[in-house]
């Protein structure tokens, strides 16, 4: 009660249009304490790390050219946004990275501290703040080498605001993961009907339709924002089985991965590449804006 | 032996089900009382034999546990083995193609043959009470499998565990003497790890302790996991034997006595290893006996027809040229195995013989593999094949949840191998009981059934190759 009072005034003292909804917060209090049950709630969550986790670690070994046996992701500088009780930020610190753990929920925040704290690798390798998007926004601009958004933006009040706030907290050509949900009949059927009021794999509205976003449109508001769409893969959970696949379609649940452009934001692709040619060539070796 | 399949089998097809059915999930019952200190592991193995020696080779040999942290526990002192002994030593195991596979992944087989073994290409098995035989053969030039002492495996593998010292820190003269269980996870105030306590005080913590110390399993009994146990009336008798004449000495010869079954192990071109399994005073005689009494044991056991009755023989003859008429090639030509002329003064000793299956290899941060999860009667020369089976199959599922970030104790992986190992083990495990069964009896109606189908199973090229 105390931190739902308090984040409410957050939001009064904010000044610009807040990605986080407040409504959305108060389902997710409830059960804060349950992430880590494997087979409690979050199972599809914690299944989901199955397709996931491989997803992003093959996507950026493949754009990388340097590879630590037994870290793959060392040195790479990742922010977890709604990470929640910091199910993927654990998998992704152990493969090496960096991250930084940002949920607006307090209670998330303090149930992946204390699950992290057990593992001294991890305890070093992974921070966790109570904040959301746009707070950090000013102390990381350009920080990080790669965003996760996961089961995140079906959740956002303001969508666009996010993805200007996710391009500018990252590297030029960093990566941007996102999986979510479409707006479809069948993701109404499947993704609300039978997850949450039949099977109830998924907690009873945890979701609104009315806020998934099909993938058309989160391209255009991704393209439009400086970001340069790679690749859209359907997924399928299997609820016999409890198990996650990559399916041909996007119909039900996506993932979607987007590169930032290399300078000022450009999204054609020629004036990004003769703009990359006149500039440094390696994203980390600086940047000039 | 169907009620045991029925019995261990059956939690195996519970398995989708666990998920949802389960109101807590598996873990073991006693929880950690107070956070106790000691380094923190990623994975420690309880038990440093061949099986448990082998797994963290393995694991200190994988590219994705490079920045990971093992232990292996050993209750003995360090053996050396910069040299091997002229002699032979009497505990030796039938190694099959795919654990010398399993082997060379790491780089132990290589030593293994710069110190010595034997390849067999051909296993003769027959029955005392018949003619009935069958037999193992490659077509190809390929060897069927390789007996190799145990003292050479372990040899090697100390080496290979050397070789990853950065990675894999061996405690010798450790034996662990307590195991706290943590709760699962999601409930922890308290450590979410598994705590060890050693007898001389000192205490480790792991994300993943794997029971590889043996049938008596300490893990396997503080898991509370539950055995289906059997004591065979039978104990096993070894020695190293010089044979008559130098030969080849490329087959492996195993008789089925009805006190149990004898074999002979290749050792080289002029000595074999000795294992035959008997009732407990036939061992206690055989190894009170002297040399000379021993060795004319031996050789009666091999050659001997005094088992053999009239109709049986007319049985099995009748059915043997039925078979040559269906199938031409159906019957092999039997060889004689070689007469065994002494055997190394101190090299004969005994052992009890049982069987041994745990109804789970797996719960919340732990695993069981070898012994520890199954115990089999040596007359398959099964025994640490399977371990190393488990071996190849855990780290496997090891290599790939590292590969994924996972934590390594989380029973997801550790189900998949529990039922991959299982599917796999069960039916061996429950064939080698019957067998041993099988042809523990003088009665006319099983030595005729069994005579049967081992001329049967000789002529048919399909399922001996299954086996």
């Amino acid at each position: 009660q105390l931190s739902l009072f308090r984040l409410t005034m957050k939001r009064l003292f904010s000044t610009s249009h807040s990605s986080v909804d407040s409504k959305e917060m108060k389902k997710f209090q409830l059960l804060a304490h349950k992430w880590w049950d494997e087979e409690g709630e979050f199972s599809a969550l914690h299944s989901m790390n199955d397709i996931r986790v491989p997803f992003i670690r093959d996507t950026l070994l493949n754009m990388s050219s340097n590879y630590h046996l037994g870290n793959p992701l060392s040195g790479v500088k990742i922010l977890d946004v709604g990470c929640g009780g910091g199910l993927l930020s654990e998998p992704l610190g152990r493969l090496g990275a960096s991250v930084t753990g940002i949920d607006p929920l307090e209670d998330n925040i303090r149930t992946a501290d204390q699950h992290k704290s057990f593992d001294p690798v991890l305890a070093k390798r992974i921070q966790y703040k109570s904040s959301s998007l746009e707070e950090i926004v000013e102390e990381s601009m350009e920080t990080f080498d790669v965003i996760v958004a996961s089961e995140v933006v079906e959740h956002v009040a303001d969508l666009e605001t996010f993805i200007k706030c996710c391009s500018q907290v990252l590297k030029p050509e960093g990566s941007l993961f996102i999986t979510t949900i479409n707006k479809t009949q069948l993701s109404y059927v499947l993704g609300i009907v039978v997850a949450e009021k039949i099977i109830g794999i998924v907690p009873e509205g945890t979701h609104e339709w009315e806020k998934f976003v099909p993938p058309e449109e989160l391209e255009r508001l991704l393209e439009s924002n400086g970001f340069s769409v790679k690749t859209v893969n359907g997924m399928l959970y299997n609820p016999l089985s409890g198990s996650w696949s990559w399916m041909e379609s996007t119909s039900v649940n996506y993932a979607m991965h987007a590169v930032k452009s290399g300078a000022q934001g450009q999204s054609s692709p020629t004036d990004a590449l003769s703009e990359m040619e006149s500039e440094q060539p390696s994203a980390t070796a600086g940047t000039t804006v | 032996t169907s009620a045991v399949m029925a019995v261990v089998c059956g939690r195996g097809l519970l398995v989708p089900l666990r998920r949802r059915l389960r109101a807590d999930p598996r873990a073991p019952l006693r929880s950690v009382t107070a956070a106790a200190a000691g380094p923190l592991y990623d994975v420690v193995v309880s038990g440093g034999g061949m099986v448990g020696s082998a797994m963290a080779a393995v694991l200190g040999h994988d590219i994705h546990f490079r920045d990971k942290k093992i232990a292996l526990l050993e209750a003995g002192p360090r053996k050396e083995y910069d040299r091997m002994p002229d002699s032979y030593s009497n505990r030796v195991s039938s190694i099959s193609p795919g654990s010398a596979t399993l082997l060379s992944s790491f780089g132990a087989w290589d030593h293994v043959c710069s110190l010595r073994l034997k390849p067999f290409r051909r296993m003769q098995v027959w029955d005392a009470c018949s003619e009935a035989m069958i037999v193992f053969e490659k077509d190809d030039l390929d060897d069927m499998g390789y007996i190799v002492e145990n003292d050479v495996i372990m040899a090697a593998l100390t080496k290979q565990l050397d070789a990853v010292a950065d990675r894999v820190e061996v405690f010798y003269g450790s034996r662990a003497v307590g195991y706290t269980w943590p709760l699962p996870s999601h409930s922890c105030d308290t450590s979410p790890w598994v705590q060890i306590e050693l007898a001389d005080g000192r205490r480790l913590q792991t994300k993943l302790l794997i029971g590889a110390d043996g049938h008596n399993s300490v893990v396997r009994k503080e898991a509370e996991i539950k055995t289906i146990e059997h004591r065979y009336d039978q104990s096993a008798v070894v020695a190293t034997l010089h044979l008559s004449e130098a030969t080849d000495n490329n087959v492996a010869w195993q008789r089925f006595l009805p006190t149990g079954p004898i074999a002979l192990l290749p050792l080289s071109d002029t000595a074999s290893s000795l294992v035959w399994s008997t009732s407990h005073e036939h061992a206690s005689e055989l190894l009170s006996m002297d040399e000379e009494s021993f060795v004319d044991s031996i050789n009666s056991a091999f050659w001997s027809n005094v088992n053999h009755s009239d109709f049986i023989d007319t049985a099995g003859a009748m059915f043997r040229s039925a078979i040559s008429l269906l199938k031409p090639s159906g019957t092999a030509v039997r060889q004689l195995p070689p007469s065994v002329a002494k055997a190394d003064p101190e090299s004969r000793a005994m052992f009890p013989l049982g069987m041994g299956h745990a109804t789970e290899y797996v719960q919340h941060r732990v695993a069981l593999i070898g012994d520890a999860a199954h115990r089999v009667h040596p007359l398959a020369g099964q025994g640490v094949n399977l371990g190393f089976g488990d071996i190849a199959c855990l780290a496997h599922h090891l290599s790939a949840a590292a590969f994924n970030g996972s934590d390594l104790g989380s029973l997801k992986h550790l189900l998949k191998f529990e039922t991959e190992r299982q599917r796999h083990n069960v039916s061996l495990i429950a064939a080698i009981d019957v067998l041993k069964r099988l042809y523990s009896t003088r009665l006319a109606p099983l030595v005729l059934l069994r005579t049967w189908g081992l001329q049967a199973t000789n002529a048919l090229p399909p399922v001996k190759v299954r086996i």
